[in-house]
């Protein structure tokens, strides 16, 4: 299936091209995201909101990944640790949870979250259909939404492109009879980028997920423009290398300049780095603790770097 | 796997330090108190090693065996399952130790003792000591708290090391036996580095203390191997 190109969507901190019916679509989820959210739960700053292309539907750039953060079994102590993290997660303005049936428990644990939270959680359930058979997709897809607790996914993503041709048609025929709401792919670590490339290219999904950060910046090259060419979500997986890159600087003091960029600490400034990229929808840290996901959720609000200061995070990152 | 010089032992661990000994710190609440009678076995049963009985040793074979698969059971089975997919394989490793052992040592009568001719006598001693009263403290010594503490018979790293120990001690070199405690001590050491463990180092170190050992008895008497 050939996409014709898209105009370039609006970033609500930005610029580029729209249109009447993507500014009243965004207008109507945005009123739906917020009536969803309940008393009390409204952050001091709003986060920074942009549009999924394909819909108009606005979301908060800073999301919440489950990667073993979230796979701590049975254990109730643990898990009412990961709803607190919900919790202040939800507070903070945060919408997308992202998962994987490869996650261990972490499904569960975040069905656990959300069942302590009540369902008004104003969740964008995203996760993925990860096993070589065709023929067990949609069966794990319906195990996963069981362990959510949830009816359907808001968006499902065919997990390191593992069986993506098949996995594509069925999300495809899914979403067509409105049991899903968005495609996806994803990859991370920088692998297979030309596979991701030419499905971006051919076939018409709505996101895609690959790992970007200030050192890791390949994508940068051609994904990421693919993407604003072909109007494809760009959510970012690894924002921090798994706390690598938070631990590898953080010894080093914050330059006074990341105060123009809104940030107070190195998280901030990275994750800033992140979801300014034109092309991205948003980033998807992990944690397992409440302040950080605060920590996180604050790069969400305020001032986003433009170019030239992205420039300047970047060199500054590279020459510690 | 596409690509597969690009995964590290971290994308293969999918879960935390935090998730990985609270596992352990839930094993033994449930447990709890047989790791007194577990630490107290292990010490009688490293004392009878070293008192090296004349007859062939059925009865700490069994008693090994059946610690070998309570593990397999209990730990992999009922609780690191909870966060690792890869626990059914490990269970299994540890049931087919518990079936060799048992067969090998307690049935068949092939695992006997002599303190006149030990394959590795202080190597041996030196893993029961590691191994029995020495990893209970190995939590509070790296920070963790006593309930997240592991003890022979009941967590899976003491248990195989100890086994090495007994191995080690005996007239005879048991290479089927050896294989797997040798195996997981290499395992556990990349899981536990793949989880920032700082005693990642302990059980593979003790798997090549052990194949050394093991292999320059080999050399040096080559009627020891099997």
């Amino acid at each position: 299936m050939q996409r014709e190109p898209r105009a370039a969507s609006l970033a609500v901190m930005g610029h580029s091209t729209v249109t009447r019916r993507s500014i009243l679509k965004a207008l109507a989820a945005s009123a739906a995201a917020l009536a969803l959210r309940p008393l009390g739960a409204f952050a001091s700053t709003a986060p920074v909101l942009k549009p999924i292309p394909s819909s108009g539907e606005l979301l908060p750039v800073v999301g919440l990944g489950s990667w073993i953060t979230f796979n701590v079994g049975s254990d109730p102590g643990l898990r009412d640790e990961c709803a607190a993290v919900m919790r202040a997660f939800f507070a903070a303005g945060g919408r997308m949870i992202d998962s994987s049936p490869m996650y261990g428990s972490s499904q569960a644990v975040i069905g656990h979250g959300l069942a302590r939270l009540g369902r008004a959680a104003p969740v964008f359930s995203a996760d993925k259909v990860w096993t070589a058979s065709r023929q067990e997709g949609e069966p794990q897809i319906r195990r996963s939404a069981a362990h959510w607790g949830v009816g359907r996914f808001d968006l499902v993503q065919v997990h390191n492109l593992l069986g993506w041709e098949a996995h594509l048609e069925t999300l495809f025929r899914m979403k067509e009879d409105g049991r899903l709401r968005y495609v996806g792919i994803t990859t991370s670590e920088g692998r297979r980028h030309r596979d991701v490339e030419a499905i971006m290219l051919a076939r018409p999904i709505d996101f895609v997920q690959v790992t970007y950060n200030v050192l890791d910046r390949e994508v940068e090259a051609r994904i990421l423009p693919a993407a604003r060419e072909r109007g494809i979500a760009v959510i970012v997986n690894r924002p921090f290398r798994g706390g690598d890159l938070i631990r590898s600087i953080a010894s080093h003091r914050l330059p006074p300049w990341a105060a123009r960029a809104g940030a107070a600490t190195w998280a901030q400034l990275l994750l800033k780095f992140v979801v300014s990229h034109p092309a991205v929808l948003c980033a998807i840290p992990a944690t397992s603790q409440v302040a950080h996901v605060r920590e996180n959720m604050a790069a969400a609000t305020g001032s986003l770097p433009d170019a030239a200061l992205r420039r300047r995070i970047a060199a500054h990152v590279e020459s510690l | 796997m596409p690509e597969w010089w690009t995964y590290t032992i971290s994308d293969f661990v999918h879960f935390s330090a935090r998730a990985y000994y609270r596992v352990i710190e839930r094993h033994n609440e449930s447990g709890w108190p047989a790791h007194l009678l577990a630490l107290g076995l292990g010490l009688a049963a490293s004392a009878a090693t070293l008192r090296a009985p004349a007859r062939p040793a059925r009865a700490l074979c069994a008693l090994v065996a059946v610690l070998w698969a309570g593990v397999a059971w209990t730990f992999f089975g009922r609780h690191f399952a909870a966060i690792s997919w890869t626990a059914a394989i490990f269970a299994w490793l540890f049931a087919i130790e518990a079936a060799l052992v048992a067969w090998i040592g307690a049935i068949r009568a092939g695992l006997s003792f002599s303190r006149r001719r030990r394959i590795a006598g202080g190597p041996g001693l030196a893993l029961l000591v590691i191994a029995v009263p020495g990893y209970p403290v190995l939590a509070p010594l790296v920070g963790r708290d006593w309930r997240q503490a592991e003890i022979f018979g009941v967590a899976a790293d003491p248990t195989a090391i100890a086994t090495l120990g007994h191995l080690l001690l005996a007239d005879r070199l048991r290479w089927e036996l050896l294989a797997v405690p040798i195996l997981w001590g290499l395992i556990s050491g990349v899981t536990l580095w793949g989880i920032g463990s700082p005693t990642a180092w302990v059980p593979p170190l003790a798997s090549m203390f052990a194949l050394t050992a093991a292999l320059h008895a080999t050399r040096r008497d080559p009627g020891q191997a099997r």
